[in-house]
């Protein structure tokens, strides 16, 4: 199996040698497979940020390594050009970030930046766009500040896409957003790993998106990874995830609830489609 | 049944540029009742907002009238007042804190309304106990999370004792405990304080337990009822492009599939007992 990202023995403490140290990550092994899309939760304060911010270079280890792709971006004198190329990070509300007079423009920004030929630059803006779901000749020339909350994420996303990393990182990319737009974001991020299986970590404090996306659950507590499986193997341990202050989707519950009362369902589902199944078989064979 | 806002035949237009004007809220009519907890729900550019900032004259009507608590929000000498008996939540915590201990920042409005600073002293420490943040008072706003910097905002507005709240999607930028520690603080000034709540939101599981739900789409009210009521129209909510819980769209599902089930189930516990019976 090739891995996309290898972390091995990842420390990080927060002011070093003062009364205010913190450790926030502690002795992190985490290997992630191409292609993956992976869902990252935990509590605020879990590490899970820090984690991500060590994942393009943000921020350095206290000690222990990360591989990316066969490449060592923890080695002493790597650039940050080149670990930027290969891993993509979407910030919380990316939209903030929005300066430019055109949407072209401000997503052309980081491909320009590479040094990259700008008849590349301009296939590759065309292509970002288009894959967020905005009308590439329709937005190309208007300003980001004249779209919607909805659209003008679309279009930071797409700037950090047009960069063509090997891992997208997207930090609670729904945040903020109502549910049509919220919806809309996350097939494009499921359309854009079917079609290029890159590498995906999203971070999200929805159990219901998470459940509905991703391949695997990554669980962060205090500096640690409490839990890592297949959805429905996270979502077995109602209680751990509670005890840490997380759920999971309300649709679980009702089928935990069903199966603690003795009717012979499952209780490993976290989609309504699934649920509906299993109450449908449930009902019919009364 | 007492009035606390009254909005009639509401219109605001506002300029977009030179040639376009653009209304942001069509002649909406809504009463909200003293005491009520409303849910207003409805997606961005549905004019949610725009309604809540009138509740409090922090925009005044284009045409149409609102009063708050009998008082017309275009009269100008009535502004004090009104601000006073409605106070607003908005969604980002970082953007309403002012001061760098937390008692101060509670204090602010009082301090600047002159009253007098043995009273401050009182009702600062009530708003904090109100909200669960007592033992913070001495704290700096930037140590604490999200959810507990809302619980100052919200400190802040109960300080100056109003009948109302209005709380603009104040849980938007909230994590799951966050969330939780807000509503059940709205909730507990709702049902032990009699405090008159409209809380906007984008999350259906908070509307779920108001006592009505609003929804706006385009300028307009185009729902409204008890909760059961609103979330049982699982077709109407998701043309709008909004939620309904997940055991009420099970329900929806379940029911397209020829099972007789009710429609307007909304909690877990409700559909247990309905696949129990």
């Amino acid at each position: 199996m090739f891995m996309s990202i290898i972390i091995e023995n990842l420390t990080h403490i927060y002011n070093f040698g003062n009364p205010f140290e913190t450790k926030a990550l502690n002795d992190i092994n985490l290997n992630i497979e191409k292609g993956e899309f992976i869902g990252l939760i935990g509590h605020t304060g879990s590490g899970k940020s820090t984690l991500i911010q060590h994942l393009n270079g943000l921020l350095k280890p206290s000690s222990g390594k990360i591989i990316i792709n066969g490449f060592d971006i923890t080695k002493k004198g790597v650039s940050l050009r080149e670990i930027r190329q290969k891993v993509g990070l979407v910030f919380q509300y990316p939209e903030h970030q929005l300066f430019e007079e055109t949407v072209y423009k401000d997503v052309a920004f980081g491909p320009l930046n590479l040094g990259l030929e700008e008849e590349e630059v301009h296939i590759r803006v065309k292509e970002a766009i288009e894959l967020v779901g905005l009308k590439f000749e329709e937005v190309k020339e208007r300003s980001p500040f004249e779209l919607s909350g909805g659209q003008r994420r679309r279009v930071a996303i797409a700037g950090v896409v047009a960069m063509k990393p090997e891992v997208l990182i997207l930090d609670e990319p729904t945040a903020g957003l109502d549910p049509r737009a919220r919806d809309e974001i996350l097939s494009q991020i499921k359309a854009l790993h079917q079609k290029y299986n890159i590498t995906i970590i999203l971070v999200s404090h929805s159990m219901e998106d998470i459940a509905k996306l991703v391949d695997r659950i990554i669980v962060m507590h205090k500096g640690n990874v409490a839990l890592t499986g297949k959805p429905s193997e996270v979502f077995r341990n109602v209680a751990l995830l509670e005890s840490i202050g997380l759920g999971v989707p309300q649709i679980t519950y009702l089928m935990k609830m069903l199966h603690k009362l003795g009717k012979p369902v499952r209780e490993d589902i976290f989609t309504i489609e699934d649920a509906k199944k299993e109450i449908l078989k449930l009902m019919r064979r009364n | 049944m007492e009035k606390m806002i009254e909005i009639i035949d509401l219109v605001y237009e506002y300029r977009k540029n030179e040639e376009e004007k653009v209304k942001a809220l069509n002649e909406v009519s809504l009463n909200v009742k003293k005491g009520e907890f409303l849910a207003v729900i409805g997606h961005n550019g549905s004019g949610k907002s725009t309604m809540a900032k009138h509740m409090n004259a922090l925009l005044l009507p284009s045409g149409g009238k609102v009063y708050v608590h009998g008082l017309d929000t275009l009269d100008e000498s009535s502004l004090w007042n009104i601000r006073q008996s409605a106070g607003m939540v908005f969604q980002n915590p970082d953007n309403q804190i002012v001061a760098t201990i937390v008692e101060e920042d509670v204090a602010f409005g009082l301090e600047n309304l002159g009253v007098d600073p043995k009273e401050i002293r009182k009702r600062v420490k009530e708003a904090l106990e109100a909200v669960g943040m007592i033992e913070f008072s001495k704290k700096g706003p930037h140590l604490l999370s999200g959810g507990q910097k809302q619980r100052i905002a919200i400190a802040g507005v109960i300080a100056m004792k109003p009948e109302c709240i209005i709380l603009d999607e104040p849980t938007a930028m909230l994590d799951p405990v966050g969330r939780k520690e807000v509503m059940d603080t709205v909730k507990k000034l709702n049902k032990e304080e009699g405090i008159t709540i409209v809380h906007i939101t984008h999350f259906m599981d908070e509307a779920v337990d108001a006592d009505r739900v609003v929804v706006m789409e385009e300028g307009n009210v185009v729902l409204e009822g008890k909760p059961k009521e609103v979330f049982s129209q699982v077709e109407v909510l998701k043309d709008l492009g909004l939620d309904v819980p997940q055991v009420t769209e099970l329900a929806y599902r379940l029911r397209k599939e020829g099972i007789n089930i009710k429609e307007d189930i909304l909690t877990v516990d409700e559909m247990v007992k309905c696949l129990c019976q």
